[in-house]
């Protein structure tokens, strides 16, 4: 394991240094965001534009959404390798029975909530691998989404394609959801007091165990979250979409981790951050297809720019902490 | 006698061969007898391209929390692609087209270290961002790739000595080795050793940083071998043929008994964990099911798997 950089903190240097430090590493991600909408901007300066945010981010939605699923799993010290295969299978049931039987598709998407809280029990109880686990559920997501749509198909629920197709004033969809999620997300994992208990599980669980809270019951709300926000990925990509297919959602594992991480999180530790996960999701969203191709390369490229992008910044918060130590 | 059975019992490995024996029964029951033995053969064929990565992905996973290699599907991949292209389909080349896949695998574990160290970030975010730019590099590289592996090669991937393929014999012996190199080299109880308490290790005197590097570097080399050997027994190179092992590297290494905590590893529960994925899917197939059916079963199996052999303390 690679010692965490945080936690070394040096006692010699002044508070406005570290404060600085700390600083730049938040603002990191605003800035990758920054880039590439410069590069964009002077690559095809009618992007920047109402209707071409629209366009450009539309579905960064689904994917901030993916993101800050899998970043309240994060938050607990694990990872959700089924999140891009759930996402699927929630797009398979929004495009079948929420519009043929809503009261089904209702019930069947709060009972996916409900496993995946089982799961965080399941995890917790037996001290299992999430990786294994998750993998595991992977293949039962996918299943199922194969039984429920064989073929391409189905179609949203009216409510829902209205809802994704909302054009307000002034600000493009996208951004306003964008701001909602991250808001929603910020205030419920970072200035609530659960949320802080939340956090505490994943960087000092013994501590939080002392405490006298359950641990238990914090690994299932942070499951059920992930399950939630998971629901809420599926529903808006089927809203943009309009149909359905049992494969729509495979790339949304790697791209949510990606995107956490992007983002300003730690893989270990329950350091994460709400704000920083979803502009991390607009970045990549950003990043692996318009800019790529106003910059004329062919799609192919677009998996190498999406680890590009995380490798560059996580070698310049390397490099912002690394300063900081030599100094 | 008791005691005999009770030390068998206590070997963590033999749960992963009792469930693939009874996989395999429930196959042939259903069949009735019909296939049994050609069952064996496919699945000892299709076995060893899990285990080979499997002994690469068992080391990383030793190395302690959080070590794992997520690149090796886009690494198979890619390999894949260079040894078919480096074997042009020529039985003459075949052992350049062999170091050309290994060459290939070793660069990607030394990429994957380095990330690592460099970039001081978890394994698992290190191999997920390699994996992104080598599967684009073998996106452009092998698509449309349409060269097929040279006979001598491909049928040397199917050659089969009374009903047991060679391939698997070898890889046999290949685990047996991995084995000698776990419990009685340096090098093996130096990722012991990591796994079990790095700080401790490192005071020791074990050099952490050559281990670690040895490690991801041999993961990638034999993900790389895979990827050639898979080309070859499949007939030729695909982007996709390294997707499954993903999922089946980690979990053949959990379910054949090796901890996830780190320090503990179990080389024969690996093939037992392969057979027993292996012949799960067999005995899914001769009862009939549907894709979607398959996986949901394949899954939830895995996970009770998991569950049941699970539990480690740390």
């Amino acid at each position: 394991m690679t010692i965490p950089v945080a936690a070394s903190a040096p006692a010699a240097h002044g508070p406005d240094r570290i404060e600085l430090r700390r600083l730049l590493r938040a603002l990191l991600p605003a800035l990758s965001l920054a880039l590439v909408l410069m590069a964009i901007a002077w690559l095809n300066p009618r992007a920047i534009s109402y209707f071409g945010f629209t366009l450009m981010l539309n579905l960064a939605i689904p994917i901030a959404l993916a993101t800050i699923a899998q970043m309240f799993v994060i938050a607990g010290n694990d990872l959700d390798l089924s999140i891009g295969a759930f996402v699927g299978f929630v797009g398979c049931v929004a495009a079948t029975w929420l519009r043929e039987t809503p009261l089904v598709g209702i019930l069947v998407l709060l009972g996916c909530i409900a496993v995946y809280a089982a799961l965080g029990a399941l995890i917790h109880l037996r001290n299992l691998p999430s990786i294994v686990v998750t993998l595991g559920m992977s293949f039962v997501w996918q299943g199922l989404a194969i039984l429920l749509l064989p073929k391409p198909g189905g179609k949203a629920p009216d409510w829902l394609l209205a809802i994704m197709g909302v054009k307000p004033p002034v600000v493009p969809f996208p951004i306003l959801a964008a701001l909602v999620i991250a808001a929603v997300a910020y205030v419920g994992l970072m200035r609530t007091s659960y949320g802080a208990i939340l956090r505490g599980s994943g960087g000092n669980a013994v501590a939080i165990g002392r405490a006298g809270w359950s641990l238990l019951k914090a690994k299932m709300a942070l499951f059920a979250c992930t399950g939630l926000f998971g629901v809420l990925s599926g529903l808006a990509l089927i809203g943009i979409t309009t149909s359905a297919d049992a494969n729509i959602g495979n790339g949304y594992t790697l791209l949510s981790i990606a995107g956490v991480i992007l983002g300003g999180g730690e893989f270990v530790g329950g350091r994460v951050s709400p704000i920083g996960a979803v502009i991390g999701a607009l970045t990549l969203a950003l990043a692996a297809s318009p800019l790529l191709t106003f910059m004329h390369i062919p799609p192919d490229w677009q998996v190498a720019a999406n680890g590009a992008i995380l490798i560059v910044v996580l070698a310049a918060r390397v490099l912002i902490s690394r300063k900081d130590v030599e100094r | 006698m008791m005691s005999a059975i009770g030390r068998i019992a206590a070997k963590p490995w033999i749960w992963s061969f009792a469930g693939a024996l009874l996989v395999w029964l429930a196959a042939i029951v259903f069949t009735r007898g019909y296939g049994a033995g050609g069952m064996l053969t496919a699945a000892l064929s299709l076995a060893v391209f899990t285990v080979v990565v499997g002994v690469g992905q068992m080391f990383v996973i030793t190395l302690g929390p959080g070590n794992v290699d997520l690149s090796l599907p886009a690494n198979i991949g890619l390999a894949s692609a260079v040894a078919m292209t480096v074997m042009d389909g020529d039985d003459g080349r075949v052992a350049l087209g062999l170091l050309a896949a290994l060459g290939c695998g070793f660069a990607v574990g030394v990429v994957n270290y380095l990330l690592i160290r460099a970039l001081r970030i978890p394994p698992i975010i290190a191999t997920l961002s390699a994996s992104f730019v080598i599967q684009s590099i073998d996106i452009s590289y092998g698509r449309g790739l349409q060269i097929k592996p040279p006979p001598g090669f491909a049928d040397f991937t199917n050659i089969q000595l009374l009903g047991i393929p060679i391939l698997a014999i070898l890889t046999v012996a290949f685990t047996a080795g991995a084995g000698v190199v776990l419990h009685r080299t340096v090098y093996g109880r130096s990722v012991l050793a990591i796994g079990q308490n790095m700080r401790a290790a490192r005071l020791a005197g074990i050099r952490v940083g050559w281990i670690r590097f040895a490690t991801y570097a041999l993961s990638g080399t034999l993900g790389g071998l895979d990827g050639a050997l898979l080309a070859g027994y499949f007939r030729g190179a695909n982007v996709d043929i390294g997707n499954e092992y993903l999922l089946a590297s980690i979990a053949v290494v959990v379910i054949g008994g090796t901890s996830v905590a780190g320090g503990k590893a179990n080389v024969p529960g690996i093939w037992g964990a392969a057979l027993f994925l292996v012949l799960l899917l067999t005995m899914l197939n001769t009862f009939g099911v549907s894709a979607g059916v398959r996986l949901v079963l394949t899954g939830l199996i895995i996970v009770a798997v998991i569950t049941a052999a699970g539990g480690q303390k740390t």
